[in-house]
């Protein structure tokens, strides 16, 4: 049912994932182009743009906003820039949909590109002894790996998880995404392929670990009064009912990427939901849905395990379960609740600003049913699930 | 915190500034982690750092420097087999290492950091007692053994050798 609280999803467009490390406006423009064809909107009716960062691609990639706006030809139209690491995107359509809902302008361009360098994130250049990104480097090698690693063996030696279980998520994503054409690897991966494949941070070896990828998403968003006008009726429109941008609640318990140190608990109690189930939830709050309402859900599978972790944020299992859950199919496409059919990460690799928004891209479509080759049957509710460094949340329900 | 490298014997000296203390040899004590700590609701902070209390809901603007336990349970642990690019001042040839993530009891906090010289992720498990260390990271231009705190499971030899 279509609330006045609901901004409509009119155009979706993507620029395939890939490594080619060109100019990461030529990526944006194929994605902003295609999702305003699929939205039948022409650019100069546009009343906002919101560009995701990306922060390794000088300065236009920190007025992604602007310089995608100047791309498209200046037209006066306001524009903002959002920067949340990971959760970049889901920030960009927060900030599109709130100028929607506040009546500032009836339709929005929402856009994140990437062009990524290779092997391992490094922290920008220089000696910055002050910055905790230089600090985690330096003392200890704390790469992004690691703190993936750290999760993973708390799910083995906590939940009984084993190298086989995240070497399954890694066969079930490649699986999904082999049909898709915006994936940047479309092979089957085998168990053995990934349990044979080098140890990058124990206990997840490279097949565990998603890649760092070129791509672009764009997503043209409008009131649900413009989409009416649009396209004549809300029916089968695709709309975006919770955005969840939440940070943490202290003291936050779980050791996350980038940090030293949790928060201390002597004083203050920990909130009864950590960080990241509370990032979801706060995005079925809005939209008024729960777990048992999620048809798919397109998660942050930055690490095998961490998909894994991300079932009992959404609350579609018990903590400890996913797992089982997994084991029994539930979330390969033909299951209770498939997860990632887009192929995720996996399939992907990681356009940091693009990322949140091809999570939504790939909802959209299957709501559409248009996810071909990859269609989960009959869904009506999505949810998207990611988080960025530094306490960003990211999570969005879509509804048709 | 003053330049007090040239009091180390041996040339030894933080690879950081102000965030655990270094023993002088034989004294009898170990190392210690330095945290902060709210004056006004008790709790603590790591890396050190001055400025607001973390909880919301205490507006103390200052907080003290306390040493923090040197001993906690192990919370998670890694093993590193790729060199991690600069600025970690990786050995060369790279040999994997782990590190370890320990939460300390009295603080209610979980702190990362390496694991000793020589104790690998086969040698750890969830749940285990760690101790605090200190391990030379790296030898900068000046010849000066610049160290760094590390885990290890208490009692073992990486625990009570130390390098410091």
């Amino acid at each position: 049912m279509a609330s006045n609280d609901d901004v409509a999803i009119l155009g979706v467009g993507m620029h395939p994932w890939g490594k080619w490390g060109r100019d990461f406006t030529e990526y944006g423009m194929v994605a902003a182009r295609a999702a305003l064809a699929d939205a039948g909107v022409a650019w100069t009716d546009v009343g906002h743009v919101a560009g995701a960062e990306t922060i390794r691609n000088g300065y236009p990639g920190f007025v992604a906003g602007s310089t995608f706006a100047q791309k498209l030809g200046w037209t006066g139209v306001p524009v903002s820039s959002s920067y949340a690491a990971c959760a970049s995107g889901a920030m960009a359509l927060q900030t599109a949909r709130a100028n929607i809902l506040a009546g500032f302008c009836d339709v929005a361009l929402v856009i994140g590109a990437d062009t990524t360098p290779k092997g391992f994130f490094a922290p920008v250049g220089g000696e910055r002894r002050d910055d905790p990104d230089w600090q985690r480097f330096h003392l200890m090698g704390a790469t992004n790996p690691v703190y993936f690693a750290l999760a993973a063996r708390r799910r083995m030696d906590l939940w009984g998880a084993t190298s086989a279980d995240f070497a399954a998520v890694k066969v079930k994503n490649a699986r999904h995404g082999l049909a898709n054409p915006n994936a940047r690897y479309r092979k089957e991966v085998a168990l053995d392929d990934v349990l044979t494949s080098p140890i990058v941070s124990d206990p997840l070896r490279l097949l565990d670990i998603c890649a760092t990828s070129d791509g672009a998403a764009a997503i043209v968003v409008a009131s649900a009064d413009f989409a009416r006008r649009h396209v004549g009726s809300l029916d089968g429109v695709v709309r975006v009912r919770g955005v969840s941008t939440a940070t943490p609640t202290y003291p936050q318990t779980f050791l996350e990427l980038p940090d030293f140190a949790t928060d201390s608990t002597a004083v203050v109690t920990p909130p009864e939901l950590g960080f990241k189930a509370s990032v979801v939830h706060h995005a079925y709050d809005q939209a008024g849905v729960g777990p048992d309402d999620i048809d798919l859900a397109e998660v942050y599978d930055l690490s095998t395990a961490m998909e894994l972790d991300w079932y009992e944020h959404l609350g579609l299992c018990e903590v400890g379960g996913a797992e089982e859950l997994l084991r029994s199919g539930a979330t390969t496409i033909g299951g209770r609740v498939p997860v990632n059919a887009s192929g995720g990460l996996a399939s992907f690799g990681e356009a940091i600003p693009a990322q949140a928004l091809a999570q939504v891209c790939e909802l959209t479509w299957q709501l559409r049913g248009q996810a071909t080759g990859r269609q989960v049957d009959g869904a009506r509710v999505g949810v998207t699930a990611n988080q960025g460094l530094f306490g960003h949340g990211s999570s969005v329900v879509v509804g048709v | 915190m003053s330049d007090d490298r040239s009091t180390h014997a041996g040339g030894s000296a933080p690879a950081i500034d102000g965030w655990f203390t270094v023993p002088e040899p034989n004294s009898g004590t170990g190392p210690q982690l330095i945290g902060s700590r709210c004056p006004d609701c008790g709790t603590y902070a790591f890396p050190p750092r001055d400025g607001a209390c973390p909880n919301p809901h205490c507006d103390s603007d200052s907080l003290n420097r306390v040493p923090l336990s040197a001993t906690g349970t192990l919370w998670s642990f890694a093993e590193n087999h790729y060199a991690p690019p600069p600025p970690y001042p990786a050995a060369d040839p790279f040999e994997p290492y782990a590190l370890a993530a320990v939460e300390l009891a009295d603080e209610g906090m979980v702190i990362l950091g390496k694991a000793a010289a020589g104790v690998r992720a086969a040698d750890l498990a969830v749940g285990m007692h760690m101790e605090l260390g200190l391990d030379v990271l790296y030898t900068d231009d000046d010849g000066v053994d610049r160290l760094v705190w590390v885990w290890a499971p208490s009692g073992s030899d990486a625990a009570d050798g130390g390098n410091s």
